[in-house]
């Protein structure tokens, strides 16, 4: 199992978009993924569960990733992450 | 007089329909085999899935792709474990109907997210609804939708709540308006109304208790009030205001559309000045032929790190796309002068204007220019982008820059990642010397852009932010205006574009002398795009 810490920065945090551009992105992998916003967590490939988890700009998430695939799913996320979700 | 939120501004007057709250259909709650209604659920989902994804492809017509991914951002709930998987394992654990149990769990996650202390996310309560409430009917096996197409022309929609995917199919043609007892800023609904352009007010408590079907109504979206039964005199009034504000949008419209020639036959373009992607829709939306300057520097400020390429890149990709082919002309980073990073560490210097700024910054900081220049040469591929170098003032500094570009094309041929190979380059003239050796410069360049916000500062000396000497900074100084035409002759001598993009471009006393120059290209902020053209149209003659 391996994770990785990564700052949300997009302005609107994990709204419906972005929150559905990281399902689909999790989907992919068939890892287990575990995102983590302070003490709440969720699955990364439900998009219900990340709307709940209601991170904000400036919240540091941890994407956590358990399976064959981990390494890729983690640097994955973290990337599209970082990219803001193609926020302007 | 009642009143609401309005969330998407605008007249209406028009007569009410009253849509009815549909009454949950009710339905068995225990089930014997859960084989069944595991399948039952599947084919469903099925249904569902194709009803919204035909939904969203109605947006995608009439919108957008950005309007549409809200509705497709449904399809997600209907394979979302915490929902469905959660359904289907009802059905196994518990005995109960597929119905019950996308009920059951519906309700759950709907009274969660209510609770939520979050304007946002407690909108979101709704999006679920909407999707349970169309599981439930598609496993009733009729899924009837109400049929928006029939209703009659200057219809203002009443409801109780509106549903995002009923909002996804209204249409302008027939509806005039949208209130709504119920909703947000942030929901889905005010979201489509707003991007549809229909003048919509939620949150209007009880207002289905004073009006019904047949109702004259004028809705206000504007100052945020619904006039139920209003006298003959303001329907009147608002009848006009709908009108003046009508003939403003088509004047408008009816200059975006228009392309202009000189008597002599030359092409006139008309460019847009912007600074992110929402400039570029305004500009979009009022006719720009072209962006003639992006400012890349927004895209640097008011942040805590530098963009990476990877961010950089899909601006400029998606700038390239929605501009289909016409012209994309991005200026490199103009940072230092008056505009400053936080994250990088600039000295204090004592003449700012006359320092470390624009290219000089960036021959110096040659991280940051190949990020950037490999992200512009990255997204040339998907449209027609042209780079522009801001603040040349000698030929060694473009010869410089240029390989750098070069070297940047080197790095990526060597990747296989693919660029446009002809892309046009060219430099800002902004500076008296670069204005002065036009001629030489037009032989190396593939296009001028015209700064002249800079260029008349540093003609006069005059210092364009300090109050004091004001009455000075004359745009129409013959010496700033000898310097235009030397390098607008220039460049038609060579035979290459020529822009302006400073504000000089939308002074309407300097406009027909620029034409008389030969100027080709006027590149102005997106707001006055139509006024411009306007302006432009009458100067030509025609």
């Amino acid at each position: 199992m391996i994770s990785q810490q990564v700052k949300v920065q997009n302005k609107i945090g994990l709204h419906a978009r972005p929150a559905s551009m990281l399902v689909t992105a999790a989907d992919k992998y068939q890892s287990q993924i575990t995102i983590w916003n302070g003490d709440r967590s969720g699955n990364a490939k439900s998009m219900i569960n990340l709307l709940a988890l209601r991170v904000k700009m400036n919240d540091v998430i941890t994407i956590q990733a358990d399976g064959i695939d981990e390494k890729e799913a983690v640097a994955a996320l973290t990337e599209l992450v970082e990219s803001k979700f193609g926020e302007e | 007089m009642k009143t609401g939120i309005s969330v998407s501004k605008g007249y209406a007057v028009g007569k009410a329909y009253v849509l009815d709250t549909e009454q949950p259909a009710s339905f068995q709650t225990t089930a014997d085999n859960p084989g069944v209604q595991a399948d039952r659920l599947k084919r469903a989902l099925e249904k569902s899935k194709e009803q919204i994804e035909e939904i969203a492809a109605g947006i995608r017509e009439r919108l957008d792709s950005r309007n549409a991914e809200i509705i497709e951002s449904h399809l997600n709930f209907l394979k979302d474990p915490a929902f469905i998987g959660e359904a289907f394992s009802k059905i196994d654990r518990e005995s109960v109907s597929a119905e019950k149990a996308v009920d059951d769990v519906t309700q759950s996650l709907y009274d969660t997210f209510s609770g939520f202390d979050d304007d946002y996310m407690k909108e979101r309560a709704a999006d679920i609804q909407d999707v349970g409430t169309r599981i439930i009917r598609n496993l009733a096996g009729e899924q009837k939708e109400f049929d928006f197409r029939q209703l009659p022309a200057g219809t203002v929609l009443f409801a109780h709540d509106l549903k995002p995917s009923d909002t996804a199919q209204i249409c302008r043609d027939n509806v005039c308006a949208i209130v709504t007892e119920t909703g947000g800023e942030t929901s889905h609904t005010a979201i489509l109304a707003k991007a549809l352009g229909i003048p919509a007010m939620v949150g209007c408590k009880e207002i289905l208790s004073s009006v019904q079907t047949g109702t004259t109504v004028v809705v206000d979206g504007t100052a945020g009030e619904i006039l139920v039964n209003p006298g003959t005199d303001l329907v009147n009034q608002y009848l006009t205001r709908i009108e003046q504000e009508k003939q403003q949008k088509e004047k408008v419209a009816c200059f975006a559309r228009k392309k202009i020639f000189t008597k002599e036959g030359r092409r006139i373009l008309t460019f847009a000045n912007i600074g992110g992607l929402k400039d570029l829709e305004i500009a979009l939306e009022n006719g720009a032929e072209g962006v003639g300057l992006f400012r890349t520097e927004f895209l640097f400020m008011d942040r805590g790190t530098m963009p990476t390429e990877e961010e950089q890149f899909r601006v400029y990709k998606e700038a390239a796309k929605r501009l289909d082919r016409k012209t994309l002309t991005i200026r490199t980073l103009d940072i230092g002068g008056d505009k400053s990073l936080p994250y990088l560490k600039m000295e204090k210097e004592s003449n700012p204007f006359l320092g470390l700024r624009a290219i000089r910054l960036c021959l110096k900081n040659p991280e940051i220019f190949e990020t950037q220049l490999r992200a512009i040469l990255r997204a040339s591929v998907y449209g027609n982008i042209r780079v522009m170098f801001p603040m040349i003032s000698c030929m060694d500094e473009f010869q410089r820059a240029k390989s750098v570009l070069d070297s940047c094309k080197q790095q990526l041929e060597q990747k296989g990642v693919p660029f446009d190979s002809s892309i046009k380059i060219g430099m800002m003239i902004e500076i008296p010397s670069a204005a002065l050796l036009a001629e030489k410069f037009a032989k190396q360049v593939d296009f001028f852009s015209i700064g002249t916000n800079d260029l008349i500062q540093y003609t006069l000396a005059v210092d364009r932010m300090n109050e004091r000497i004001s009455d000075l900074y004359n745009p129409l100084h013959p010496a700033v205006l000898r310097l235009i035409q030397m390098t607008i002759s220039a460049a038609l001598q060579a035979g290459i574009p020529c822009c302006m993009c400073g504000e000089l471009a939308s002074d309407e006393r300097a406009i027909p002398l620029l034409l008389q120059y030969g100027l080709n290209e006027f590149s102005v902020s997106p707001g006055v795009l139509a006024e411009i053209k306007s302006v432009l149209l009458q100067s030509v003659g025609s």
